[in-house]
């Protein structure tokens, strides 16, 4: 063990003496952006596709938009998260003459990408609402889209919390790759130490601990949040 | 108030609706009755459109609503309509269940208004003659008056200490009232009933039935499909018997019941009576 405690000691020493934590703050604000905000624009992505899928189609506009919706759907859902990076950071925008960072592609490529899985996600929610809910909607004179607003989304957000949870915490694991377009994650900053101490395995383990405890504070965070939720369907 | 002419309903290649013709005046209370699957929920939802007519007019107010290019939510706004499973907003506490139509649509009027101020303003910069600029009422107050309309009707059904609660907390007869009371809050025209106690418990079909009947003492224009035909025969003015996709008898209660012509509604009658 006296190896190990050695190993921890050099660690303790990049991490602190020569900044590594700074990498690692970095790397865990831009982990968490790119997760975030990947799930928020991601969701408001998600719920305007799950809409336009479930209007009554018999009218033109909403047979063109749900075909469109449903490339998008497929080709996200279709190819792993890297390939999506890879091909927006070094085909597309380079083709469409557009030159953003690493992080900013990172964030484009999350959003899109949870956006096809959270429409996939909403779209059952979504259909899980009883549809005696938009009826009486429309009978008051409101609007499919106001209904929807109002009282189909509300309640399917509800049912879909943990998924929704999931699907956050599958985010988060999976800014592990966005250092193939060159952003600053929690993986480079580890690595960055590992690399300067030629050790790494207290860096690696570290790492993992971190990933750990994001998840478990998201688990958290999803409970309370669903206890919150729950109080329409409590007696009182 | 409502003339349906000629109204056709197809699901597919079933022909469920062949020509429905009948005018609902001001003050009616139309019963409609008919067997199992024969079509009369088809029917209610034609007139207001839950269902778009294959075929037929439905004039309400002088409009052709039947015509898909009408903006439908105006008119449904003054065409109630209740449901056998109620359909209270699960979201929603039961005061802001029936607030929330008069609330989004008197915003909705004031945001036109505003608009329209807007635009006169620009105009007025140019024009000789000034364009007046519409009231607008004030948001505080659209919400207080909806609300204070929406405790008056809760304590007209006894419910006004539910006014806070989620509807899960309820029982089926309170929903169902609470359900009407929702309708009326939008000062409608007409309320349309779909079997609004066939998903109660027996005990408390009575207390539904009896709102139905003040509101029709009050002179409220009904139609109500419903198999109650104890209540059909007293509170309906008129009893209309739906098969094979059409009216085939329609007559005062005394008549219908006391007297039916058509075969098939004798033979219906035979069975529930
Ligand atoms: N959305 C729909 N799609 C396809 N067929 C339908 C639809 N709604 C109703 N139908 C069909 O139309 C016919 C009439 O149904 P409807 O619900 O109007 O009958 P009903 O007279 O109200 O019956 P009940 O007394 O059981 O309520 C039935 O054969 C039914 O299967
Ligand atoms: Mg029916």
């Amino acid at each position: 063990m006296g190896n190990f405690d050695k190993k921890i000691a050099k660690f303790i020493e990049i991490f602190i003496d020569q900044n590594g934590y700074v990498k690692v703050l970095e790397g865990l604000q831009n982990t968490l952006l790119i997760a975030i905000l990947g799930l928020i624009i991601g969701t408001v992505i998600g719920t305007l596709i799950a809409t336009v899928r479930v209007v009554p189609k018999y009218k033109t506009l909403p047979k063109v938009l749900n075909a469109i919706c449903s490339v998008y759907v497929g080709f996200f859902r279709g190819t792993p998260m890297t390939v999506q990076l890879l091909l927006f950071y070094y085909v597309l925008l380079p083709l469409m003459g557009v030159r953003i960072s690493g992080v900013n592609v990172s964030i484009l490529v999350f959003s899109l990408n949870s956006g096809a899985y959270i429409s996939e996600i909403m779209r059952g929610g979504i259909q899980s609402v009883d549809g005696g809910q938009m009826e009486a909607g429309r009978a008051v004179g409101l609007s499919f889209g106001v209904t929807m607003m109002k009282i189909v989304i509300p309640q399917a957000v509800k049912n879909i919390m943990p998924t929704m949870g999931n699907e956050f915490i599958a985010l988060i694991k999976e800014t592990s790759v966005v250092s193939f377009v060159g952003a600053a994650d929690l993986y480079v900053a580890f690595n960055y130490i590992g690399s300067n101490s030629y050790e790494f395995m207290v860096p690696y383990l570290v790492m993992a601990i971190i990933y750990i405890a994001l998840v478990m504070l998201i688990t958290l965070g999803i409970k309370l949040m669903e206890r919150r939720l729950a109080k329409s369907d409590r007696r009182n | 108030m409502i003339d349906v002419i000629d109204l056709r309903k197809s699901f597919g290649t079933n022909d469920v609706l062949r020509g429905i013709n009948i005018t609902i005046n001001k003050g009616d209370i139309v019963c409609v009755i008919g067997p199992s699957g024969c079509g009369k929920s088809t029917f209610l939802r034609c007139l207001n459109c839950m269902e778009d007519p294959t075929g037929g007019s439905i004039i309400f107010g002088g409009v052709d609503i039947a015509d898909m290019k009408v903006d439908i939510n105006v008119h449904r706004r003054k065409m109630g309509m209740v449901f056998q499973q109620f359909n209270l907003f699960n979201n929603k506490t039961v005061i802001e269940n029936i607030m929330l139509s008069p609330v989004y649509c008197a915003m909705e009027d004031r945001r036109k208004a505003q608009r329209k101020n807007t635009l006169n303003k620009i105009k007025n910069l140019f024009a000789k003659e000034k364009a007046e600029m519409l009231p607008l009422r004030p948001k505080a107050e659209i919400k207080t008056e909806a609300r204070d309309r929406a405790m008056a009707l809760l304590r007209r059904i006894g419910l006004e200490d539910k006014a806070d609660v989620y509807p899960s907390t309820l029982s089926g007869g309170q929903k169902q009232r609470i359900a009407i009371v929702r309708a009326l809050a939008m000062n409608p025209d007409v309320i349309l009933f779909d079997e609004p106690t066939s998903a109660l418990d027996p005990e408390m079909v009575g207390e539904v039935l009896d709102l139905m009947k003040a509101l029709a003492d009050e002179g409220m224009t009904m139609v109500i499909v419903t198999h109650e035909m104890g209540f059909a025969r007293e509170v309906a003015n008129r009893v209309i018997f739906i098969d094979e996709g059409k009216i085939l008898e329609e007559a005062a209660p005394a008549e219908f019941f006391g007297n039916p012509k058509n075969p098939r509604l004798k033979e219906f009658l035979s069975k529930v009576l």
